[in-house]
């Protein structure tokens, strides 16, 4: 596969590492959220044949986390964005 | 026997002779030859045992679609089994053998099995080799694998090298037949980057192997004719003795070039093979069609191929397979093959053509074909002598290729056959014979037009040279109704119409179904020539169409790779190279030994002259640190620096414990979490100023802890201002531990390092050796006064030699992991055995250390009720009640007197070592409820390594609990 970064351009699929559902952004708060929200967002996935958001990780390049919106069935990439700025526009801060 | 069978023409350069063996008997062939035209030419039609059946088989085809004519080629560690004699290009020497049969391919004493068929039907090793089950594997396996299987390895190492190499292209041509030579020249000729690839040594494809003209010249020549212009392209590569081998995702498509195969040894500094990622956003497949035959009984003895393979030794190589020939056919083309041979001489004894009725109902021959039985249209029964048949059923359009995104291929009734679907990989169009277009101007004008439309091409296309565009006349005859022998469908698997109707008989009518119970369409060719005659006849006797019944697809290799393509340079150390420490050469100078740790290379102990034992070595380390100084390599641990002014509340989040609170010049060890609440990692972290920090890692987690921490820090807290950097290659560290290891350091450390100057779990800047940068960080792994020391990696090696020869009146020794663990061990430090990730921080005493006061990865999940039960596993430590007893890593804690079964399990060893200071086998383990039973006795049991010793349950703290030596 080939993984249009945003700042690097077209790179081979090799340079990277296959996290999984970009939903592990969305990590609760742990000082205000038990133990059920994190048992949500640490097993609970859906396995869409389809359009997936998931979390690369550039490790032989610029050690950018991106988020890549992927289909599962034709391996299609329709978007591909610095996983920062997802958590940035999920409300993420510090 | 000198080329009885050559006849004049083709392209094969008489002048010069080539010389080879098979099965060890001498034969001669021309530059041009393939092993199989060479072997036909010299009257040999036997090549090869089936399968199953060892029945005798000869080439079916002329191509890779070839599912009999497997031989070993060449000896020695250049021995390739089931290489297919088709394509096996002649060279002067080559050395090729028959493979499974014994004792010789003309008396296979398993053609017994031939005889013994009705046991042999689909599905008998499943009904047959059930009960007992014990005998599958000592008995049936090693029988079947023996009787029924292809060629065999050499076991020597391959001599040769294997390259990987990486192309870019704007247009892929695969398949250099009429479609993409026209392909490649319209694209070539308007400077776009082209490469063509076609499998055989010479381009042209069907062209060279048929008497043809196009624009006026033989085929042959006029495709010779583009080869030589796309040669003098600068931006054309052309690529003979190349397989695409698939379509990948997004332009990516593999090639296996095979660089040296057609010669006796690879030019020195060439590889044998090359496996090419060709990266391009358009590729046109023309991969042409490949013939299917008709199934009637005997229809697999040697003589009998396809009508197109026979035309095409005649043809192209000037062989003869047969003095006296028939042709059986249900279309056009199949008459092509009775007129060239005709015209060359041959004698054709007869044409049945299906389409009047006629058919071939069986063959007699038993090592080749003597004789066919045919019944006429109007019932009258023939025998007729020939020792050749060809047969045509047809051609299949090579879909291969296009289905390998899942693309289903279509019917096509005008053609009787698949051809592509609309929904194959992006960027791929299929031109020419594989798109069905089969005459030869269909291909020329299909070619030059995909090549158009891929690149959106508006400039002056070349003309089309003139051609014959006949229709395909076609009546679809899949099997010869007739008898009650056997009529192959899949020669490869021996698959007859018989296995079919079982298959259906017992209701495996899906094609995947039948696929798998029937093994149509498996082994090296996977079904190029069998498989729609096989799903045909399923159609028939389901009452279903051919569409309706469906195809299965094809996925990649296109043809078989050799592992060594896969493996490119990947071989031997090459596939995982190691890291040599810092402290390597002086290592090897003193003949240590070594431990693979990863990647790493490491110092597992230093034998002193006269130590003839391992363990006299550890000891001997271990006694020596303890007494007064050691000093060991730990620069594979991972070191990260961590800046930026919110370093200290970044680390607060990714480890249990707190480290905004360290004070600067002080370190702290640190235990890391995974979300789910299982203990990750740990190590120690340094303050080195306001905003930095360093941290280490475990050696094994360096690399995913760096990962881990860049996706918090990216992910999940992406205003945190914190900066991380991977330093783990910049320095090399090493640990000095024992009493004497300030007063040695204190000879090269320029700095005070005294008690107060520098206390215990201190860290700093420091400088050595009259100014070169170090650090220093005061901690200890082993218990003692320690110390771990780093400098830039290339003055590693010096500070070990300075550090020796300085403090060389203390005696100073270096020690390895072996002498570390037992250290470490003595301690109850936990390492590899314990953070097994299955073990919280509760689980190895550490549970304190996870604090509630802030949010941290792990921290919560690290609360659930199992994780938490009191009574879980504890970390404890274990000695036998016999100092002599023995312990094993790995055994299991039982109660006395209970039975050894996995209810009665109270939990396992994860580390034992032997301490010479307890004078005895210590061990650390994971008991359930372990803190109530220290002080108990319990069994520590093996299984497998068969002890069973009777232990006592301590507190993991073997040595110096209070940690008096570590402050001193």
């Amino acid at each position: 596969m080939i993984i249009h970064h945003p700042i690097l351009g077209p790179r081979d699929a090799q340079e990277f590492v296959y996290l999984g559902d970009a939903s592990l952004i969305d990590r609760p708060d742990g000082m205000t959220a038990g133990v059920e929200a994190f048992h949500e967002y640490l097993y609970q996935r859906t396995n869409p044949a389809g359009e997936h958001q998931e979390l690369w990780y550039h490790e032989q390049g610029d050690r950018s986390w991106l988020v890549i919106t992927r289909n599962t069935v034709t391996h299609e990439i329709t978007k591909v964005e610095l996983a920062r700025d997802v958590a940035r526009s999920r409300g993420r801060s510090q | 026997m000198t080329q009885s069978h050559r006849i004049a023409g083709g392209q094969i350069d008489r002048s010069k002779t080539l010389r080879f063996t098979f099965d060890g008997i001498p034969y001669q062939g021309h530059p041009g030859d393939t092993l199989a035209s060479a072997l036909l030419a010299n009257g040999v039609r036997l090549m090869g045992r089936s399968f199953k059946y060892h029945r005798p088989r000869g080439p079916l085809s002329a191509g890779s679609e070839e599912p009999n004519a497997l031989v070993e080629l060449r000896t020695g560690g250049r021995q390739e089994p089931n290489t297919r004699a088709t394509v096996a290009e002649l060279f002067d020497g080559l050395e090729a053998n028959s493979q499974n049969r014994w004792p010789s391919l003309r008396f296979d004493a398993l053609s017994i099995n031939d005889r013994l068929n009705t046991f042999f039907a689909a599905g008998f090793y499943y009904k047959t080799f059930m009960w007992p089950k014990a005998f599958w594997e000592k008995v049936y396996e090693p029988i079947i694998r023996r009787a029924a299987g292809l060629g065999s390895v050499s076991r020597e190492e391959d001599p040769d090298a294997y390259d990987k190499g990486f192309l870019h292209c704007d247009l892929l041509v695969i398949g250099a037949g009429p479609a993409g030579l026209m392909a490649a020249l319209t694209a070539g000729r308007a400077g776009k980057r082209v490469i063509l690839a076609d499998e055989d040594f010479a381009l042209g494809g069907r062209l060279n192997a048929e008497t043809l003209t196009v624009g006026g010249a033989a085929g042959g020549d006029w495709a010779a004719g583009v080869v030589a212009e796309l040669a003098t392209l600068a931006n054309v590569r052309l690529m003979a003795r190349t397989t695409v081998i698939g379509a990948f995702d997004h332009g990516i498509y593999g090639a296996v070039e095979r660089v040296s195969d057609h010669l006796a040894v690879p030019v020195i500094g060439k590889p044998r093979q090359v496996l090419w990622r060709i990266y391009s956003k358009r590729a046109i497949l023309a991969a042409g069609a490949i013939e299917r035959p008709i199934a009637f009984e005997n229809n697999d003895r040697p003589g009998i191929m396809l009508a197109g393979a026979l035309r095409a030794y005649a043809n192209r190589w000037g062989v003869k397979a047969g003095e006296r020939v028939a042709v059986f056919t249900n279309n056009d083309d199949g008459l092509r093959t009775a007129a060239d041979l005709k015209s060359k001489g041959v004698e054709v004894a007869a044409v049945i053509d299906g389409r009047d009725g006629a058919e071939v109902i069986d063959t007699s021959g038993r090592l080749g074909l003597k004789s066919i039985r045919v019944r006429h249209s109007n019932g009258r029964i023939e025998d007729i002598r020939v020792d050749a048949l060809g047969v045509s059923g047809g051609w299949n359009p090579n879909v291969n290729i296009h289905s390998h995104h899942r693309s289903r291929p279509v019917w096509d009734a005008a053609i009787a056959g698949f051809v592509p679907g609309n929904d194959g990989p992006p960027g791929l169009v299929v031109a020419g014979a594989a798109a069905g277009f089969l005459s030869t101007h269909g291909a020329l004008r299909t070619g030059r037009d995909a090549a158009i439309a891929a690149l959106g091409l508006t400039g002056a296309a070349p003309d089309l040279p003139e051609a014959e565009d006949a229709p395909v006349c076609i009546t679809p005859l899949w099997h010869v109704n007739h008898g009650k022998g056997r009529a192959w469908i899949d020669q490869q698997n021996d698959v007859t119409v018989k296995d079919v109707k079982l298959a259906k008989q017992e209701n495996f009518t899906s094609v995947e179904h039948m696929k798998r119970y029937t093994t149509l369409g498996m082994a090296t060719d996977q079904g190029k020539t069998g498989n729609v005659i096989g799903l045909a006849v399923m159609a028939e006797l389901t009452g279903r169409s051919i569409p309706e019944t469906g195809t299965t697809i094809y996925r990649p290799p296109y043809t078989p790779v050799a592992m060594g393509a896969l493996a490119g340079r990947s071989r031997g150390k090459d596939f995982k190279p190691y890291r040599l420490t810092p402290s390597h050469h002086w290592a090897t100078e003193q003949g240590a030994v070594f431990v693979e740790v990863g990647n790493w290379l490491r110092t597992q102990w230093v034998p002193k002259a006269g130590e003839t034992e391992w363990r006299q070595s550890v000891d001997r380390e271990v006694l020596a640190t303890r007494k007064s100084v050691g000093i060991c390599d730990v620069t594979t641990l991972g070191k990260i620096d961590i800046q930026g002014t919110d370093a200290g509340a970044f680390l607060d989040r990714v480890y249990a414990n707190t480290f905004s609170t360290l004070a600067v010049g002080k370190c702290r060890y640190g235990l890391m979490l995974r979300e789910d609440g299982i203990v990750y990692d740990d190590g120690t972290t340094a303050r080195m100023g306001e905003h930095e920090y360093v941290m280490t890692t475990t050696t094994a987690n360096a690399v995913t802890v760096f990962r881990h921490l860049e996706f918090c820090r990216q992910c999940l807290w992406p205003d945190m201002d914190v900066q991380l950097i991977s330093t783990t290659e910049a320095w090399a560290q090493f640990s000095v531990a024992g009493p004497n290891a300030r007063k040695l350091l204190e000879k090269l450390v320029d700095q005070d390092i005294s008690d107060a100057a520098f206390p215990y779990m201190g860290a700093g800047n420091v400088t050595v050796c009259g100014g070169l940068r170090a650090r220093l960080f005061r901690i200890s792994f082993s218990g003692e006064l320690a110390y771990e020391i780093a400098v830039p990696t290339r003055y590693g090696d010096a500070l070990l030699r300075e550090m020796l020869a300085r403090g060389a009146e203390y005696e100073p020794i270096v020690y390895g992991t072996e002498a570390l663990g037992v250290m470490r061990i003595e301690k109850g430090h936990v390492a590899g055995g314990e953070l097994n990730g299955q073990s919280t921080a509760l689980h190895m005493g550490l549970g304190k250390m996870v604090s509630k006061k802030k949010d941290s990865i792990g921290m919560v999940l690290s609360q659930r009720e199992g994780l938490a039960d009191p009574d879980g596993y504890r970390l404890v430590g274990v000695k036998p009640v016999d100092p002599n007893g023995r312990l094993t890593a790995g055994s299991h804690f039982l109660a006395i007197g209970a039975a050894p079964v996995a209810a009665n399990d109270g939990g396992w060893l994860t580390s034992k070592v032997y301490s010479p200071h307890i004078g005895c086998d210590i061990a650390l383990g994971y008991l359930k409820g372990g803190n109530a039973k220290i002080g108990s006795r319990m069994r520590a049991v093996n299984l497998v390594g068969g002890t069973d010793t009777e232990v006592e349950i301590v507190s993991p703290h073997f040595f110096d609990p209070d940690g008096e030596r570590l402050r001193g």
